[in-house]
């Protein structure tokens, strides 16, 4: 069904029933200084969406909105809306605790907890009341299987999460993020203090997990986004130093017929 | 979309669960504020009460008087604040000079031996109970001197200011900027030169704040001062000098008068006073005690905010 | 190689280097000389107190520590037993910990993680301010005001509660008398004195967690408190434990206000709502006036006892300190 959308420059037109989620006019201020500004966005359900663009330029908040990560910096402001199957996450009366279930995220630094494997994975269906045994156990098998953790860790389930290799974490952190079943996964940078081979694997994890659910994932590595991501946002910083976007589209027409001058120049390496 | 297990489970009672989740949180982070006002209760009621007893004890007779013999009304503590003063200078003279130059060790070279073993020592130092500095003094200088003198007690209080000083010292020397004491050394200036005349300048005013921090801890302490400086009502600074200069004594003898008697301070006056039955000594005690606590009070507050401003002002 | 230009030997610039110079080692000498002598006052301190009281070691052993349960300080017959007053240091200094943590524990979360960023400096420094408030200005207030208003309904209130139930009678078994002048005045006392340490160190640790954690958290839908209580304070838990420790070595050593607060009596009596006596409270009281150089020599041993008590205590709590400061930069860099 996807296939037949026809992608244009504004892809906000479409049939809203099939976007996963969307920003409407979405900006975000940090007390009077305006860091992004009018974002519309559309993200696909069971698509990767990749959000390119030079550092500081804001990738990093615009994707902790769609958690609303952003509540947690006090000064932080935001306008327009953000819609997660149609309902906007900023409303009053919205629960964020609910939101952070349905939305999860994955950090550029692997941060497991200083606890056990286990521990580290159960984590979250504990938070929403989930305490029997075989439950847990059941849902940690699953979510280390999801994540491809399983078989390395499966005889060591009780050890310190600090005590695996930096891959190996960051997949940690995956199943933890896993575990609550969320709808749509936010990753930042999820691979920028990897090696290449852990890289590898957690690219290819994605292409398995996108199956069922929403990735957003945020890079600056350009071959990333290209070899990972359905779609492709681009964003630039503009004359008042507040973030912008100035593409979306799909991957493949960002990395070879980008409709602006400066998409093109950042993903040919022309740039700054 | 199928429900998977996990929804299921959540399913239950997902509405009375978040509730919950909700409201346990609430209460948590109210008590924490409502902890945060409780600890504030004593603070303000010491303060207040101290200030309203005291204030009405104060006055000029307090600080230029020698106590009058029990019974009769009015009389002050001069005595004390001699004491005290006298007490103050003595502890100063002793944890200075040896605190200052192991501070200069310590920022220097932090991970020699000496260093690791100082900061432990030092740790060791703040953590031993004041009245145990009273014993050591006792049994290293009271004993074989056979009597209690100002000068014991002042070492007695050097010993819990050191651990201060060191502290305080070595961290305003780390404030002063690599790049100062690189320009001096590169500039041909031997390692002794660049400690004294730049790193010391330009930490000298934070060090100073280290040295007024000290003073206002020995200032209330009076655990280390009850069997070595033990207490003298009779001790009168403008006595003795008189006297001294009318018999032709030389300076040391008189200075040497000054120290080696006891003394009081004010603290331990406090102390002595507070268990008489006699409304007017209790009276008098408030009257120390409002002097003490705003002399430390202010001290705390004057040097905390001259660290603060230092540290932004270093940190950018 | 290119030749640098060496000022003549008797050149008065390379005298004054040369004699400039000379004076880098009496410096070095001096400030090591220095570290020594901070140094050798610890050693001194456990030394003097150890040779001083060889005389009551050698006469009474380790019975002079050991629980027993009709200890005998009789400075008359010359018999010395020192654990009333030990059991008086300990039962204080653990009521003032159990009642400082859940006090310290909550202000330290608030300043760390919820205090809004203005107050959070102002606010920390008035607790902060009560440490510096000298330990007989607390006696005094507490002997007039904080003991007839607080202790005494307090006291009142725990024997009305617990002084019926077996076993927990022994510790609360009243009346508390009238001036308030009990165990409990002093445990409540220490609490008020010890909070400020404690709350600084247990903020500080919060402060130094990484952020990491918080995000990981709440990321995961944790409500605030979820994340304080299920990630932040597990992760900085040997901190805190080091900041009570800390606390700890302070109530033990706590003269003064105790002194004028417990009432210093020596009668063997378990419950905290009597009067008691503590090690410090000791010294302070008889130390002047020691009928003997056998009575010197035992209350020298009692300061023996504290300074070795609060020598393990610091030992562990910079352990646990350590600890935590050892494993955050691991963390940072996996």
């Amino acid at each position: 069904m996807e296939t037949n959308i026809a992608v244009s420059n504004n892809l906000t037109q479409n049939n809203e029933s099939t976007h996963k989620m969307e920003l409407k006019n979405f900006s975000v201020f940090y007390g009077k200084f305006r860091a992004l500004t009018e974002i519309n966005l559309t993200v696909l359900p069971n698509k990767i969406t990749a959000i390119i663009g030079p550092s500081g330029c804001g990738k990093s908040t615009l994707l902790r909105s769609f958690n609303r990560m952003n509540d947690l910096t006090a000064s932080a402001r935001m306008d327009g809306e953000i819609l997660l199957d149609g309902e906007n996450i900023n409303a009053s009366g919205v629960d964020v605790v609910d939101v952070r279930r349905r939305v999860g995220m994955v950090f550029q630094r692997p941060n497991p907890f200083p606890k056990s494997i286990y521990d580290n994975v159960a984590f979250g269906p504990r938070l929403y009341g989930v305490n029997r045994k075989s439950d847990l156990d059941e849902i940690v098998e699953k979510s280390l299987h999801q994540s491809a953790l399983w078989d390395e860790v499966k005889d060591k389930l009780h050890q310190s999460g600090l005590s695996l290799s930096g891959g190996q974490q960051q997949r940690l952190c995956i199943a933890r993020a896993l575990a609550v079943e969320p709808e749509v996964i936010l990753m930042d940078e999820p691979a920028s203090a990897l090696d290449p081979i852990s890289t590898l694997r957690i690219e290819e994890l994605m292409h398995d997990l996108v199956k069922d659910y929403t990735i957003i994932i945020v890079t600056h590595n350009m071959q990333q986004a290209a070899r990972v991501s359905d779609y492709t946002a681009m964003m630039m910083i503009d004359d008042q130093r507040a973030g912008r976007m100035i593409e979306f589209n799909e991957t493949n027409v960002i990395f070879t017929n980008p409709k602006d001058k400066r998409t093109e120049d950042y993903v040919t390496g022309r740039f700054g | 979309m199928t429900t998977t297990r996990f929804q299921e489970l959540i399913a239950k009672n997902e509405v009375a669960h978040a509730r919950r989740r909700r409201i346990t949180n609430a209460v948590m982070l109210t008590i924490t504020g409502l902890l945060t006002l409780l600890a504030l209760v004593p603070l303000f009621w010491i303060v207040g009460y101290v200030i309203y007893r005291g204030g009405s004890t104060l006055n000029l007779d307090f600080f230029t008087q020698l106590a009058r013999p029990l019974g009769m009304a009015g009389g002050g503590v001069l005595f004390s604040i001699e004491g005290t003063a006298v007490l103050t200078v003595l502890s100063c003279l002793f944890a200075i000079p040896p605190g200052v130059l192991a501070a200069f060790y310590v920022a220097r070279n932090p991970n020699t031996p000496l260093g690791v073993a100082l900061r432990f020592g030092t740790d060791v130092l703040a953590g031993v109970p004041s009245i145990v500095m009273g014993l050591f003094i006792y049994t290293l200088i009271v004993v074989p001197e056979k009597h209690y003198s100002a000068w014991a007690g002042g070492l007695a209080l050097a010993i819990l200011m050191l651990p201060v000083i060191i502290r305080t010292t070595e961290e305003m020397l780390k404030l002063v900027p690599h790049t100062m004491r690189e320009a001096s050394l590169g500039l041909g200036a031997p390692e002794w030169k660049t400690s004294l005349s730049v790193m010391f300048p330009a930490a000298l005013n934070g060090i100073i704040t280290g040295f007024l921090l000290a003073i206002a801890r020995s200032v209330g302490e009076t655990a280390p001062l009850l069997f070595t400086a033990l207490g003298n009502e009779q001790y009168d600074l403008g006595t003795i000098v008189r006297g001294g200069i009318q018999s032709h004594q030389s300076l040391f003898a008189i200075i040497g008068r000054i120290i080696n008697q006891p003394v009081d301070s004010l603290p331990l006056t406090l102390w002595k006073y507070a268990q008489q039955p006699y409304p007017e000594r209790i009276n008098q005690s408030w009257g120390v005690a409002l002097v003490l606590m705003i002399f430390v009070l202010l001290i705390e507050i004057i040097a905390r905010l001259y660290v603060e401003s230092r540290k932004r002002a270093l940190q950018g | 190689m290119k030749k640098i230009s060496v000022p003549q030997k008797n050149h008065w610039l390379a005298r004054f280097q040369r004699s400039t110079h000379y004076g880098d080692i009496p410096w070095s000498a001096l400030i090591i000389i220095a570290s020594f002598l901070v140094l050798a006052l610890v050693i001194a301190i456990g030394w003097m107190l150890w040779q001083q009281s060889a005389d009551t070691r050698a006469q009474f052993g380790w019975s002079f520590i050991l629980p027993t349960s009709n200890s005998v300080w009789d400075p008359l017959k010359g018999v010395y037993q020192s654990w009333t007053f030990i059991y008086g240091t300990l039962i204080t200094s653990l009521f003032a910990i159990i009642f400082a943590i859940p006090i310290s524990v909550g202000i330290a979360v608030f300043l760390a993680e919820l205090c809004p960023e203005p107050l959070r400096l102002p606010l920390g420094w008035m607790i902060e301010l009560l440490a510096a408030i000298p330990s007989v200005v607390y006696g005094l207030w507490g002997i007039f005001v904080f003991l007839p208003n607080v202790v005494v309904p307090v006291g009142q209130g725990l024997a009305a509660a617990f002084g019926q139930i077996p076993l927990l009678n022994t510790f609360f078994i009243g009346p508390i008398p009238l001036s308030g002048s009990s165990r409990l005045a002093a445990a409540m006392i220490l609490t008020i004195m010890i909070v400020p340490t404690i709350t600084a160190i247990s903020r500080d640790v919060l402060l130094a967690i990484p952020n990491t954690q918080r995000e990981a958290a709440m990321g995961m839908g944790s409500t605030r408190w979820e994340m304080i209580w299920q990630v932040l304070l597990p992760y900085g838990l040997s901190g805190i434990l080091g900041a009570i420790i800390l606390g700890l070595g302070r109530a033990l050593g706590e003269t003064m206000a105790v002194t004028m607060v417990i009432g210093n009596s020596l009668e063997a009596t378990n419950s905290l709502l009597k009067p008691g006596s503590t090690m410090a409270s000791l010294l302070a009281n008889q130390f002047k006036e020691a009928v003997s150089q056998l009575h010197t020599d035992a209350m020298i041993e009692i300061g023996l006892t504290l300074f070795v008590i609060t020598l393990i205590l610091n030992l562990i709590a910079r352990f646990l300190v350590w600890q935590v400061a050892r494993r955050t930069p691991q963390e940072a860099r996996a």
